[in-house]
């Protein structure tokens, strides 16, 4: 039997590959892989465009739901309430979004392709990063639906649309820090269910206990103390404040104060424990 | 790594010297415990650079699990284990350059197909974007995939991604090749075109680590076999002489004519170059093989002999037969539950 040759190439010499092998990943090689894996979530996007529920039927049906239905109580009528609630469904929406990353994270985690990614010579943080990059675009049409959907409902953003404009990047950029979280959660936990689980857990006090749908002030007092350092309710004021007055105020610089402190204290913990799993 | 930029007058230092170079893995006393049960148990093995080394055992033996604590996708609970010289547990980012891992289950991705899975992977790997897609062009054609090259691979049969994964581990045409039961649950005619390929890659240079469950094929391709059970090596040899342990395979044929019988026996004489075992009352020959497709020599000279032939059969000596020699006792009924914790 004659024996074909597989490779085509010249014979393969041990020895050079060892001394031709780098010993380590340069950050330029991590935002090329980081990228590379964007563009794999991007293309899994494209042909499982179920993905685009959330993003899609969430700011829709909220904000018309909520409008109609608190409006009336909470602020007297609907159209009163849109300033007030459209920021809360914003941060509502890219928060139940950046919990769909740690669920597809872990669904995709089980399947045999992550095996060969990790048996790659790939940056370990290349495939938490990349589908993240890949759902900055999961967050822009969440959050310009939201704001799309309640200019339908009558919401007249007095802060035009540079506000609106500056709204849309704060709670993307949110989002973004925030999934980090999740993805830890996605790392850790035993299947999607669970990540689901834990992650609505997460999801419900922080955006239920924060000022995202009512005023502060018809909080009882020990309430309104967990509010007023909840996150989530800084990032709503400033939405607010961008939206409606057209200023930055000094909410934004929390905001993104806590973004930073999520990202540094969960993309280690996220990395660490993918890399447990080998 | 860019293939055309490999630098062939570099020589590594200290490339000679303890021979240990020689060496494509050396492990010793590998031991891997999920929930305080020892899935590998001590394993010692030394594989030579070129050639395949075959590691057979039945399933939840140990096999994928010593595979993949040599690839990195594991971590080694105990013992050390070098690849080409370089620690496996100290350098992975290394190892990982070094060596291809083609798993018991095609590790592709579903949702792309076949050609962006390749790029996808060749970009990983660090390889320019234009290349990469030259590379997966060549790689697809050179495995039969060119016509598939553009549906996704949850269309694929498992043939076919059995193809693009040993496919997606050669971008870089690694040294070394790992690969876990590449042919269980193929069909025969898949099966040898897997053997070939995998006899090319051997002529490429490549050393190839295969695991199995079938003894004919790590018969059929490996010039170092390592049987393990219950987490450790029980026998290590050439095929030649595990199967000296086991005992040979035999041919018996029935003949048409039992008159011819002696003429037959001089057939096989001369073809086998043994004395076959001649039973001329009921017109039956028995026979030792060193190969089973030996037989076929066997059946092609009888037939220019004039000699016809009622009924032929090959007994191979089982694995079942082989772990009965080895190991004193029957290899343990399949067991798919451990083969999945072993993965995890």
């Amino acid at each position: 039997m004659s024996v074909t040759s597989v490779l085509g190439e010249q014979r393969v010499r041990p020895a050079d590959r060892v001394a031709a092998a780098r010993r380590r990943i340069s950050p330029r090689e991590v935002v090329s892989q980081t990228m590379t894996m964007a563009w794999r979530a991007l293309k899994k996007m494209r042909r499982n465009p179920e993905q685009f529920f959330d993003v899609t039927l969430q700011p829709i049906l909220f904000t018309a739901m909520f409008a109609y239905i608190f409006g009336g109580a909470i602020a007297g009528d609907v159209r009163s309430y849109l300033p007030l609630m459209i920021p809360g469904i914003l941060a509502q929406t890219v928060l139940t979004t950046c919990m769909a990353t740690g669920t597809q994270l872990r669904e995709d985690m089980e399947k045999g392709v992550f095996d060969r990614f990790k048996s790659l010579p790939m940056a370990r943080i290349a495939p938490l990063a990349g589908p993240m990059v890949a759902d900055l675009v999961r967050y822009a049409i969440a959050a310009t639906l939201t704001f799309g959907m309640g200019i339908a409902v009558g919401y007249r953003p007095d802060g035009g649309a540079l506000g609106v404009l500056g709204a849309i990047l704060l709670a993307i950029i949110s989002g973004w820090s925030l999934a980090w979280a999740f993805t830890w959660v996605g790392t850790i936990a035993r299947s999607a269910q669970a990540v689901q689980g834990i992650s609505m857990m997460i999801m419900f006090p922080l955006t239920f206990l924060s000022n995202a749908f009512v005023p502060l002030t018809s909080l009882p007092g020990w309430l309104q103390a967990f509010v007023r350092v909840n996150p989530v309710s800084h990032m709503v004021t400033a939405a607010r404040d961008l939206a409606n007055k057209g200023t930055i105020s000094a909410e934004v610089g929390w905001t993104l104060l806590a973004c930073l402190v999520v990202v540094a204290v969960f993309a280690p913990l996220s990395v660490r424990s993918y890399r447990r799993h080998l | 790594m860019s293939i055309t930029s490999m630098d062939t007058t570099r020589r590594p230092s200290g490339r000679s010297g303890t021979g240990g170079a020689e060496l494509a893995v050396h492990a010793e006393g590998l031991v891997k415990s999920f929930g305080g049960q020892r899935a590998v148990d001590g394993i010692d093995l030394e594989i030579r650079t070129g050639g395949v080394f075959g590691v057979l055992g039945p399933n939840g033996a140990g096999k994928t699990t010593t595979l993949r604590m040599l690839a990195t996708l594991l971590r080694i609970d105990a013992g050390r284990a070098e690849i080409f010289g370089v620690d496996v547990a100290r350098q992975p980012h290394v190892i990982r350059q070094l060596v291809g891992v083609t798993g018991q289950y095609a590790s592709v991705d579903e949702n792309l197909t076949a050609r962006e899975n390749l790029w996808l992977f060749g970009r990983l790997h660090g390889i320019r974007s234009a290349r990469a897609k030259k590379l997966a062009v060549e790689l697809l054609d050179r495995f039969g995939l060119g016509d598939a090259a553009d549906k996704t691979i949850a269309k694929f049969s498992g043939g076919m991604r059995r193809r693009l994964d040993l496919a997606a581990s050669l971008i870089t045409t690694p040294p070394l090749i790992f690969l876990d039961e590449p042919t269980t649950g193929l069909d025969p005619h898949t099966r040898g075109q897997m053997w070939d390929t995998i006899r090319g890659l051997v002529a490429d240079g490549c050393t190839v680590l295969l695991t199995t469950q079938y003894l004919d094929e790590a018969d059929q391709l490996a010039d170092q076999i390592a049987v393990i059970d219950h987490g450790r090596k029980v026998a290590e040899g050439t095929p030649e002489e595990l199967k000296a342990a086991v005992g040979d395979t035999s041919l018996q044929l029935v003949l048409a004519e039992p008159e011819q019988t002696g003429a037959a026996g001089d057939v096989i004489r001369r073809v086998l170059g043994l004395d076959p075992i001649l039973s001329p009352e009921r017109s039956r020959l028995q026979a030792p093989l060193k190969q089973a497709d030996l037989a076929a020599e066997v059946l092609v000279a009888l037939r220019d002999a004039g000699i016809r032939v009622a009924s032929v059969s090959v007994d191979q000596p089982s694995l079942d037969e082989a772990f009965l020699t080895l190991t004193g006792h029957p290899a343990e009924p399949q067991d798919d539950e451990s083969t999945k914790e072993e993965r995890r």
